[in-house]
């Protein structure tokens, strides 16, 4: 069953961007909810590095959209204080490359304290940041290390690949009660698709999207590698049918729908653009074999970043950015 | 507990009582320790009881606080119950953490006690949030954070202070000076003479008290708290204080010896205030015996509620990791269960 609920294709859409349906996301819920409000680098008055936030700090003022000091480990903890406080921060993290800087509070306090407490406290934070390669932004600021925190005990990650999971995913993080990283990748912020314009329209977090149905081989693929392989799907169309799966919810995962695709086609390709070793490939194929071991009838495949950095030099960055070629020679591996 | 209100009578006697109380709860907390009843670590107070203390008699009750990993006092000064803070050391499913923080994560966050903490210098920035949700909701509450001598030297703590000051954020940062970080005395961890000096990075006021006189402390946080209250930001406080036990049970301390403990006993925080209370006539040193009775009592009652609560069933591990919780835990719980036998 595609996860898609009726209700979202039901409601009216409009096409707009993934970066305008993030915007769109975060002015709903700024409206909606008294208790949100926004805080990062550069989010107000500039709009955002890459211009995400844009107008809000017009709309909203600079108490609900706060411009912060460059300061990551002293805004994700005050965050995370504020959260456990009766405030509900939507944090802007400028490239998820600089998680490291603040990832004492992100690990130890945020993720650890309604457990250490025995339940005894809310943590209601949202993080938004920006993921991926393609711009020739270099090692510092292309990183995918959505991985580290699916991994992470006690915090939840979501990952678009549509404009409408964008602006689903990024409501239904506001609106949860645990700490929710949103992985927005930079390089679909221009990529068109319909959005329902129903306020209260959002993506359950753990619930994988059915893009492309197929009988021949499954794809689950994420971010920028959605569009690539639903592209893909349809360039192979006269071979083999592809099915493309968004997973948009890293953790928790929605094993349930890919598991059932994987029954029905018998071969799984994983392309996420994180790193291969150790990573967010090897848990969804781990849970697939769990499950479906015996409607496997290939090798399942992954596609992603062969362990490198993301290189500076165009050339050396194609080398090592997955995209929809990949996937193409992955699905003709095994078909 | 009361409210502990250093203009009144009783409210001084609140005060040394409290003190009591966690030099009780603490000789206690050491000797169960020392007898393999409580498992992990235990950082003691004993010793710097006039800090906690004199912050909580500046603070109203619903003000939040962030501790360390030195906690029960900060604990029993904001007013939790030693009942439950023992049984939480013991790990038992009535503990204030349900047996699942212990002495590091003692918490009570209802009564805006945000945690004891396993990590050196992370409560500031967790007490600038707290200060930044009383901030945006127009709330008429501050937010302390405590901090060791050892933590001044962490960026975060910068960071919180910072930004706390930028915002002009209602929050008090405490530092509770004992002299070392662990085993490093605070001369060789620092370029500055007083701690307090690094306020003046973050333009803010920063005073050094006595953190061996309850009063003095109380004073100094009462003013930082109206200053917070007024709209003008943060204060630190360095509160010049001295731990009489190991920096944790067991630490055989071979960075200092006994003339040096000695002679901060001889300012000890409990004995100066109560001779102060018996100078004064509010006390005699009879009244104060039944005090030291009644709280030991009450120690004691909280050391047998400990020993005798349940302990939390194996299943309630996987209770709690979030307020919506996914399908992963139940089935890796599953899986763990089958591996472990039958529960
Ligand atoms: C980030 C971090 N580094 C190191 C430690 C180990 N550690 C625990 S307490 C402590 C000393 C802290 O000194 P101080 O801040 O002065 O507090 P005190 O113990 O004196 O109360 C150290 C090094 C830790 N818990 N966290
Ligand atoms: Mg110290």
């Amino acid at each position: 069953m595609t996860a898609q609920t009726e209700r979202e294709l039901e409601t009216e859409t409009e096409t707009m961007t993934v970066r305008e349906a993030v915007r769109q996301a975060l002015r709903e819920e700024l409206e909606r909810d008294e208790d949100v409000y926004l805080m990062g680098e550069d989010i107000g008055l500039f709009g955002g590095v890459l211009e995400v936030t844009g107008d809000l700090y017009e709309e909203f003022g600079e108490e609900r959209v706060r411009d912060t000091p460059i300061s990551e480990a002293g805004f994700m903890g005050a965050a995370t204080g504020a959260a456990a406080t009766g405030t509900r921060p939507v944090v802007e993290l400028m490239f998820s490359d600089f998680a490291g800087v603040s990832m004492e509070q992100i690990m130890n306090q945020m993720a650890k304290m309604r457990y250490m407490f025995g339940g005894k406290a809310e943590m209601p934070v949202t993080v938004r940041t920006t993921e991926g390669g393609g711009m020739g932004a270099a090692s510092q600021h292309s990183g995918t290390i959505h991985t580290w925190i699916a991994h992470f005990p006690g915090l939840k990650a979501v990952a678009p690949g549509t404009a409408a999971s964008a602006k689903g995913l990024t409501k239904a993080a506001i609106r949860s009660d645990d700490p929710v990283f949103v992985f927005e990748n930079k390089m679909i912020y221009e990529q068109q698709g319909a959005v329902p314009v129903d306020e209260d329209f959002t993506v359950p977090i753990g619930e994988a999207a059915i893009e492309r149905e197929g009988e021949d081989a499954t794809v689950v693929a994420t971010q920028r590698l959605v569009g690539e392989s639903v592209q893909t799907a349809e360039s192979l169309a006269d071979d083999v049918d592809v099915e493309v799966i968004d997973a948009r919810s890293l953790y928790p995962l929605d094993t349930e729908t890919i598991v059932e695709s994987v029954r029905k086609t018998g071969r799984l390709i994983v392309a996420d653009e994180s790193p291969l070793s150790y990573g967010t490939h090897a848990e969804i194929i781990a849970r697939v074999q769990e499950e479906a071991f015996f409607s496997l009838d290939a090798p399942i495949q992954r596609v992603g970043t062969p362990d490198t950095h993301m290189p500076f030099s165009p050339p050396l960055e194609q080398e090592v950015l997955p995209d929809g070629d990949d996937v193409r020679e992955a699905v003709e591996r095994v078909t | 507990m009361g409210e502990i209100d250093l203009q009144s009578r009783d409210g001084r006697a609140e005060a040394l009582r409290r003190m009591l109380t966690i030099r009780a709860f603490d000789s206690e907390a050491g000797d169960r320790f020392a007898d393999g009843e409580i498992p992990g670590f235990v950082h003691l107070y004993i010793g710097e009881e006039a800090v906690g203390v004199g912050t909580c008699a500046a603070l109203e009750s619903d003000d939040y606080i962030a501790s360390t990993h030195r906690g029960h006092g900060h604990c029993i000064a904001k007013g939790l119950d030693p009942k439950y803070m023992m049984a939480e050391l013991y790990g038992k499913a009535e503990g204030y953490c349900n047996g699942k923080g212990g002495s590091m994560h003692i918490a009570d966050v209802d009564a805006g006690m945000l945690g004891a903490n396993g990590i050196v210098g992370a409560g500031p920035p967790l007490a600038t949030g707290a200060a930044l949700s009383i901030d945006y909701q127009d709330r008429d509450q501050v937010a302390v954070g405590f901090l060791g001598d050892g933590a001044v030297a962490q960026g975060q703590v910068h960071e919180a202070i910072n930004l706390a000051a930028t915002w002009d954020l209602p929050a008090i940062f405490v530092v509770e000076n004992n002299q070392y970080g662990e085993g490093t005395p605070v001369e060789k961890q620092h370029n500055v003479d007083n701690l307090s000096d690094t306020a003046q990075a973050h333009d803010i006021p920063g005073l050094t008290v006595d953190g061996m006189d309850v009063t003095a402390v109380a004073e100094a946080v009462g003013e930082a708290r109206a200053r917070a209250r007024a709209g003008d930001g943060p204060t630190l406080v360095e509160a010049e204080t001295y731990r009489y036990r190991g920096h944790y049970e067991g630490d055989e301390e071979p960075y200092r010896d006994e003339a040096e403990i000695e002679r901060w006993k001889d300012r000890d925080p409990i004995e100066s205030f109560r001779d102060r209370l018996i100078d004064r006539g509010e006390l005699t040193a009879e009244e104060f015996d039944e005090m030291e009775a009644e709280i030991e009592a009450e120690i004691q009652a909280a050391v047998e509620y400990a020993q005798e609560a349940d302990e939390p069933t194996p299943d309630e591990a996987y209770d709690d990791m979030f307020a919506e919780t996914p399908p992963e835990i139940e089935r890796f719980a599953t899986v763990a269960r089958t591996d472990g036998g039958e529960r």
